[in-house]
């Protein structure tokens, strides 16, 4: 098996190599910080032409997990969209996502980056709760049984950068998922505060990989 | 003849020199629309440049830019500036000289676009931002002559072909604007020529006397060379003795990591405590300038140097240069040894110090070469389309163009003169509409085509523009500096991609001191003293270059002899045993050994083809044998030769090298290769796709970047044929993967393959097994590795 199973809070979940999140038990599946649009943005914004394709590739990641996973419910961690302006995607694009949200539920959470409601259906929340877990954009400090996405963790390991899942055992941080998105070190400041001692990494690419995230150095 | 002007002779006699006969040619031909004068280092080069310059402006005194000046190096512009103030202030004329560099401040810069001075000093970047200005056509109004210092450096690069584009642009600001270019002694001076001169202009080449021969041998040591590896280490009491016999000595290493080794170990034997400092382009800014000034003062016995020290400026008292290693290519060496004794009359004196048996071989080939003034050389290519992108942006940066009008004058710069419509028009799309075959940004095309011009859709782009203006882009940096309580100086840079290996306690060498890798703070590796510790990791890449083909010839027609009796004793007979064992490679076959050891079938192919053909074809065959199933393991590869070792002999090692399987090979390997991603980024960044200096970038902490391999994979796969692919394709093969080399070693064996089997291990193959750099090959390798690294780290944890 490529995936990683693991309990948080009591729950069983799994953490796809892609970088998405599945909650079997329920029929969730949880993408974090797709970024759509990105190369619209960055083209309107600095002139900088990179090659359109990212939302296609996005796409077509998260129609095959959702192909493979036939979830009843989707949860998408915020930052959906690069900014609001990129939320008027493509009609090819728009009809793609349709097709994904349809005969199911599809929860946008708002992020940094997208902050108010899109046009394209689906419910919009600042955060949402199902039984244990809380699913929003930005870790807070203290929860417990959190969802979230944001920091784009990744992290190397024999030489190779991979993004990651960070999980400890009050809350779990998903990689992003979008194709034209960057990272931000594991071991980096910005988690030191956040994750407990004993975290661990889970490795996304070919398969889901855990490793312990190295400690900080004095 | 025209005679000196009276202020100058007299300046000249009063200091008793004699103006050398090129000097007075280039004054001659002052009127000439394009010149270049190759003369060797201390010949008065950049006087012979200026000189036209001087008489004129102390005849017809006048205001506003007479003369551009550009050099590859900041250094050596402040330098000239030096050099030129004296005899100007001695003259008393009316001249004046200033620098312009990235180091020049803002509001000098600022003064200079108000009121040039008559000789700007400045360096192909700083031109090309001068010529995104709107405002280039009032700053370079009057502007004469332009003089180009180290043309034949700058002809190897980028920099060069970008310099060639901004100056087709000062022809058409400046008409009638008249071109140096000074050389060194170079293979193929004609090729500089059409280089420097504004297409199809005719340009002189001037040659002055090259002065006598050099005075160059390989340094004799106590202890024969090893078998193999680098550095040179085992002949440091030999240099030693040189040191003290010699006022100054430069010593040259193929490396940094090298020259660090190096240093280290100099300085551990070098029992008289000489001073000795080490130079090279990794270090600190300060470092450098430090060990240049005790240069200029006198106070140094010798620096250890890379290349870092090949241009430009005069270093006064150097008496001799030691090359350690293989020179790689005639050229640079002669080059190099230049740098010896700056009197122009006086042999240079030089040693060349071989790091193995192989080469000593090449350092004999390349003796004889070097006496027989027979430079090599590959001939560049047409000039790459990924500065052509950044040069249309630039233009675009400083006003609306029609596009005729661009291609017209671009095709004036010599490694553009072939320049097809079509290649520039992609280019203009490029920078336009991106070029995607999916045509995706109709409303925010970069540029916009208004009445008949082209022109920037947003006036705002023209800052990011700037920024990212020039073609150097060396692999990624990251600032080395002493931890704060170690006073927090910074030390030099090392490759993010070395820096990603290191684990803190990790030490590593770094301008001749060990350092401990403490931590990663604000993008930069704070490191604390560790000394008396041996290094645990003492290599940080440098450039690695390949043999030329030339000196590779060389090397082939000297082992193709009955005795060797210029080559030391021993290594004379290693070739003696090789040729009892198997036999001697030759210079039109092609020699393959196949042999068991260490319980595995081995493969020797020795294709003379340079490390990085080399090493491509250990790739491609050892891909050719696991479609054979002969369960290839592993390989690595030198200038000479690659090793391989699997599971099974190998039968027939000619069915490997079949042209089109190996060709097939090529591209399927390419299209997930590191190489290519590297090539990818260089031409991404060049032909601004992505840019280097983001404004606010790095201020959140969080990186906002993303890697250009993102990028190139989604290009792979969706756009193929995107242009920008096609540049990497051409400058990879060209470069890294260096596949025409390996063609021309087919072209070169026509088939004649000696396939000798010898049973055991034979002489010239033996030092392949203790060269490092061996490759493992395993599809599957790089995803077992990650899997049980993670388990150990796992259970090291206690969290399995």
């Amino acid at each position: 098996m490529s995936a990683y199973d693991f309990r948080l809070c009591e729950t069983a979940l799994t953490a796809l190599p892609s970088g998405a999140l599945y909650w079997a038990e329920q029929g969730v599946l949880v993408v974090s910080d797709l970024h759509l649009g990105k190369s619209e943005r960055i083209a309107r914004r600095s002139g900088v032409l990179l090659p359109p394709y990212e939302v296609t590739e996005t796409l077509s990641r998260l129609d095959a997990d959702i192909a493979t996973t036939a979830p009843r419910l989707v949860i998408c961690l915020g930052d959906s969209f690069d900014d609001l302006k990129a939320a008027d995607l493509a009609e090819d694009h728009a009809l793609w996502l349709t097709r994904l949200m349809a005969g199911r539920r599809w929860v946008w959470i708002e992020g940094n980056h997208d902050p108010g409601p899109v046009d394209l259906g689906g419910e919009h929340r600042t955060e949402l709760t199902l039984g244990p877990l809380t699913f929003r954009h930005i870790a807070l400090l203290g929860a417990t049984g959190e969802v979230s996405g944001h920091y784009h963790p990744k992290m190397r390991v024999a030489g190779q950068s991979r993004r990651c899942f960070l999980l400890d055992g009050a809350r779990l941080i998903l990689p992003a998922f979008g194709t034209y998105t960057g990272g931000l070190s594991s071991d980096s400041i910005a988690f030191s505060g956040l994750m407990e001692e004993g975290a661990i990494a889970i490795l996304t690419g070919r398969k889901a990989l855990p490793v312990p995230i190295p400690k900080d150095t004095p | 003849m025209r005679p000196l002007p009276a202020p100058f002779s007299n300046w000249f006699s009063a200091r008793g020199w004699q103006v050398h006969p090129h000097q007075i040619a280039m004054l001659h031909r002052a009127a000439a629309p394009a010149l270049l004068l190759v003369a060797p280092t201390g010949g008065g080069k950049t006087l012979a440049g200026f000189l036209p310059t001087l008489v004129d402006l102390a005849e017809a005194p006048r205001s506003g830019l007479h003369t551009l000046y550009i050099s590859p190096l900041k250094a050596l512009a402040a330098d000239i500036r030096r050099n030129l103030t004296a005899p100007i202030t001695e003259m008393g004329l009316p001249i004046r000289v200033e620098d312009r560099t990235g180091d020049t401040s803002y509001t000098k810069r600022q003064r200079q676009r108000a009121d040039p001075p008559h000789i700007l000093l400045t360096t192909p970047e700083s031109l090309a931002l001068l010529l995104s200005y709107e405002d280039a056509p009032r700053i370079f109004a009057g502007l004469s002559r332009v003089v180009v210092d180290e043309i034949h450096a700058l002809a190897e690069s980028k920099r060069g072909d970008q310099l060639m584009l901004c100056l087709s642009r000062l022809s058409t600001l400046c008409p009638g604007l008249r071109r140096v270019g000074l050389s060194a002694t170079v293979e193929d001076p004609a090729a500089i020529a059409r280089f420097l001169a504004r297409h199809p202009d005719p340009c002189e080449v001037l040659t002055a006397d090259p002065g006598p021969d050099p005075d160059i041998s390989m340094l004799e040591t106590e202890a024969p060379p090893p078998w193999a590896g680098g550095g040179g280490r085992y002949a440091i009491p030999d240099i030693l003795a040189q040191i003290r016999r010699h006022r100054t000595t430069l010593i040259f290493h193929n490396t940094r990591a090298q020259a660090e080794l190096f240093f280290r170990d100099l300085w551990l034997a070098n029992d008289d405590g000489l001073p000795i400092g080490i130079h090279h382009g990794s270090l600190a800014r300060e470092a450098r300038e430090r060990v240049e000034a005790a240069m200029v003062r006198g106070e140094l016995r010798a620096v250890v140097c890379t290349g870092s020290l090949d241009l430009g400026i005069d270093w006064g008292d150097v008496d001799l240069v030691i090359q350690v290693g293989a020179p790689k290519n005639v050229k640079r060496l002669v080059q190099r040894i230049g740098r010896a004794n700056h009197r122009y009359n006086a042999p240079s004196k030089a040693l060349l110090v071989p790091a193995n048996r192989w080469e000593v071989v090449e350092c004999q080939a390349a003796l004889e070469a070097v006496r027989d003034h027979d430079l090599d050389g590959d001939p560049r290519g047409p000039g790459p389309r990924d500065v052509l992108c950044q040069h249309i942006l630039i233009r675009a940066c400083s006003g609306p163009f029609a596009a005729d009008d661009l291609y017209a004058e671009v095709t004036t710069a010599g490694p553009y003169a072939a320049l097809t419509r079509p290649d520039f028009d992609a280019c203009l799309d490029f920078c336009a509409t991106g070029g995607y075959a999916l045509r995706a940004y109709d409303r925010w095309q970069r540029l916009m085509l208004r009445n008949g011009n082209w022109t920037l859709r947003d006036p705002r782009a023209t800052r990011d523009i700037r920024m990212n203006i020039g073609t150097i882009t060396d692999a990624e940096m990251v600032k080395v500096r002493w931890q704060n309580r170690h006073g927090g100086a910074a030390l030099g840079e090392v490759e993010e991609s070395f820096a990603a290996t290191l684990s803190p306690g990790d030490t590593f060498l770094i301008g001749g001191q060990i350092v401990r890798y403490v931590g990663l703070r604000e993008m930069a590796l704070e490191v604390t003293p560790a000394p008396g510790r041996e290094p645990k990791i003492a290599v940080f890449s440098g450039t690695k270059f390949s043999t030329s083909t030339q000196l590779s010839e060389r090397i082939l027609r000297l082992l193709d002899q009955p005795d060797w009796p210029r080559l030391p004793a021993h290594t004379a007979a290693w070739l003696a045993l090789q040729r009892d064992m198997s036999r001697l490679p030759q210079p039109d076959r092609l020699l393959v050994e196949t042999f068991p050891a260490e319980g595995r079938a081995h493969l020797c192919l020795y294709g003379f083809a340079g490390r990085a053909a080399q090493q491509t074809l250990g790739l491609l065959l050892t891909r050719r044998m696991e479609e054979e199933d002969l369960n290839p393991l592993g390989f690595v590869a030198t200038d000479y030769a690659t090793l391989i070792w699997g599971l099974d002999p190998v039968p027939d090692p000619a069915l490997l090298l079949d042209r089109a399987a190996l060709r097939d090979g090529l591209d399927t390997w390419l299209k997930g290769n590191a190489v290519m991603k590297r090539t990818f980024r260089n031409v991404a960044l060049v032909a601004g796709l992505i840019q280097r200096n983001h404004p606010g970038q790095r201020k959140s902490g969080r990186q906002a970047t993303f890697s250009s391999d993102i990028l190139y994979d989604t290009l792979h796969r969706f756009d193929p044929d995107h242009l920008l692919l096609q540049i990497t394709r051409e400058e990879a093969m060209r470069g890294l993967v260096s596949f025409g080399r390996i063609e021309k070693m087919l072209d070169r064996i026509g088939g004649r393959i000696d396939h000798v089997t010898p049973g055991r291990v034979t002489p010239l193959a033996a030092p392949l097994f203790l060269e490092h750099g061996r490759v493992p090959v395993d599809g599957a390798a790089r995803d077992r590795l990650l899997e049980e690294t993670a388990a150990r780290l796992m259970a090291e944890a206690g969290l399995s």
